[in-house]
């Protein structure tokens, strides 16, 4: 009697136990050394700086492998000249791959819509309004790329998802998605 | 009449349990249900007709202006009050030369908007603007209040309610027909003794473990199968140790993947914009999530579901708010800044070397093949056990794209010429070497 008393108690037990597993916790690790890292791991938080963050921001100067300069100002006056003087560098190899549509496709085409004709997902579900069709804009290769890089009324800098050979590479599909509308 | 008391008394007690774990897991229900808030009633529908109004604002005002809260440009509603027709007609067609001009109202809008130039209209016909003022005028449709006897709220909120209801009344009757059980019992054994009859005296037989424990042939068979089956789930609870499969943290901000993978289509990438070009996919900064969330202060009514809340979404939205340092009110940024803590969900071992941009730029592999329908989850988890037998099996299954890749041209045509094959799978390329995954 009592040993089966016992048996169903440990069965329950078993039953609670397994019922409380919980996802929201990381489960447990054997030898939790070996995976973690001794080093500060990437957006950690660590005390070794003063914000206690492991991700810190470039000291102010600091220029990036690769990095060109963009001389033109975020000012009305900025794109004013960008838009009259700003020429791509990429050549004619760029321009022919389907690295700019990809690119489009992923950044671009949210808002703007597939054809460039501002009638994106979002601009559809209502989300996102007043995107303009590249037909009826005055644009230029400069002044997209000076609005892909700073940003423009509602649109937000894209400078920092795209390098700049990237944004010259959106900058001539968008041009080439505009002769098309 | 004869009563087996042994049988009796274990059936109870596994009524007993089974009764006790449908408690439990009632109230582990309850622990996960999210208290939803009543949803808002719809806001009721516009009299009036400047249907083509609203047509052109959206299309051509909406980038920059807004109705009833300042955007890039200012509020909209009631517009017509501040301002004459002719100054609009003017200013909607180029705001530059009135500017220009000296005009003291122009002047004054320019400044207060922090001088951002309003894109000139010429196009738009003084008809045009006529109809967009016509829609800017209507008056804005009141949340209406919560009249009394019109109960709007909870009808939704149902699903989620009604399905621990049912379990609770399940765990409630199994509970009652326990206490029944025992009850009759009682009785029947008080009307047998009433009624003079002598209940069951047990007669002294030889106990069944007892006979058990004679049969040596038998206990060696259970004794093997339970070391089998005890060795099935050891060894099962060895292999999941260190391995994070559904592993599902809250999260500092509630971030549906579902809205914007999944309804709204977004690309992975455009957040997660490092996982083409390098090792980690990266948690998108905040100003990735400004890019759109400048302009998209509240969810639509229709975002809400029974479980979600608008109230609750557009909390979360204040939060990226709180935390990047944006000023709804004036829409400009105040500077103080603060990190979101989230919680790390996809980590592999410090041991192991993963690079997302080989997969995902080289390869050309599915975010999803790792990752699962990421654009179903309401709650990002884990998806994959992503332990190395799980790696090393889609190694030895996938080909190597090699189109477009100039770079395994060569050694594409001498690997396959040395395995007698067309398309080399990443296994064979080296995908399965210690050295390219650990050192």
């Amino acid at each position: 009697m009592k040993r089966v008393y016992k048996i169903t108690l440990l069965f329950g037990i078993t039953i609670l136990v397994a019922s409380c597993h919980n996802n929201s916790a990381p489960n447990y690790q054997y030898f939790p050394n070996m995976y973690e890292s001794v080093g500060y791991e990437t957006y950690s938080e660590s005390n070794a700086f003063k914000n206690g963050k492991e991700g810190q921001l470039p000291v102010d100067g600091t220029i990036n492998r690769g990095f060109v300069p963009y001389e033109y100002e975020n000012t009305p006056e900025g794109y004013e000249l960008a838009k009259a003087n700003l020429k791509s560098p990429i050549d004619s190899l760029d321009r022919s791959s389907d690295k700019g549509q990809a690119l489009y496709e992923i950044y671009c085409i949210s808002c703007h819509g597939a054809a460039g004709n501002g009638k994106g997902k979002l601009v559809e579900r209502e989300k996102f309004l007043g995107v303009p069709s590249y037909k009826d804009r005055v644009i230029t290769e400069g002044s997209v790329f000076h609005v892909v890089t700073y940003g423009l009324n509602a649109m937000g800098s894209h400078a920092n998802q795209l390098s700049a050979h990237e944004r010259w590479l959106v900058a001539d599909y968008v041009l080439k998605l505009r002769s098309q509308l | 009449m004869k009563k087996v008391g042994n049988h009796n008394s274990n059936s109870r007690k596994l009524f007993l349990s089974l009764a006790l774990m449908l408690t439990f897991s009632l109230t582990s229900f309850a622990q996960d249900a999210t208290p939803a808030a009543a949803t808002e009633a719809p806001v009721a529908a516009q009299g009036g007709d400047p249907v083509k109004g609203k047509e052109l604002f959206n299309s051509n005002c909406a980038a920059c202006h807004k109705l009833d809260a300042k955007s890039t440009g200012p509020a909209l509603r009631g517009i017509a009050q501040k301002h004459d027709m002719a100054w609009i007609y003017k200013w909607v067609h180029n705001s530059a030369d009135l500017i220009k001009s000296g005009d003291a109202a122009a002047v004054k809008v320019f400044e207060e908007n922090n001088k951002v130039p309003m894109t000139a209209f010429p196009a738009l016909s003084e008809g045009d603007i006529d109809s967009i003022i016509a829609y800017t005028s209507e008056v804005k449709a009141e949340a209406p209040a919560p009249v009394p006897g019109t109960a709007v709220a909870g009808s939704s909120d149902q699903g989620g309610i009604s399905n621990s209801v049912i379990l609770g009344a399940l765990a409630l009757v199994m509970a009652m027909l326990v206490v029944m059980l025992f009850l009759v019992n009682n009785v029947l054994r008080k009307v047998a003794k009433a009624n003079g009859i002598e209940v069951a005296s047990k007669t002294p037989t030889t106990p069944i473990w007892k006979a058990f424990a004679k049969n040596q042939f038998l206990v060696l068979v259970t004794s093997i199968f339970l070391l089998l089956a005890s060795a099935y789930f050891v060894y099962g609870f060895l292999m999941q140790v260190g391995v994070d499969q559904n592993y599902e943290p809250i999260q500092p901000i509630h971030y549906s993947h579902k809205i914007h993978a999944g309804d709204n289509e977004i690309n992975c990438k455009y957040c997660h914009s490092a996982a083409r070009v390098s090792k980690n996919a990266g948690i998108p900064s905040l100003n990735v999530c400004m890019n759109c969330h400048k302009n998209i202060a509240e969810v639509a009514e229709s975002t809400a579901t029974p479980e979600y809340s608008k109230a609750f979404y557009d909390e979360q939205i204040q939060k990226l708010y709180t935390a990047v340092g944006w000023d709804k009110s004036t829409q400009s940024y105040t500077g103080k800044s603060q990190p979101v803590k989230w919680v790390r969900i996809h980590n592999l071992p410090d041991f192991v070397y993963f690079n997302h941009s080989q997969h995902v730029t080289v390869a050309g592999i599915e975010c999803q093949t790792c990752h699962g329908p990421v654009e179903t989850y309401e709650i990002q988890k884990q998806f994959a056990p992503l332990t190395m037998g799980w790696c090393i099996n889609c190694h030895r299954k996938t080909d190597v794209k090699m189109e477009g890749n100039e770079y395994y041209t060569k050694i594409h045509e001498e690997l396959s010429k040395k395995y007698g094959v067309d398309k080399l799978t990443a296994a064979q390329m080296g995908g399965l070497e210690c050295g390219k995954c650990h050192y």
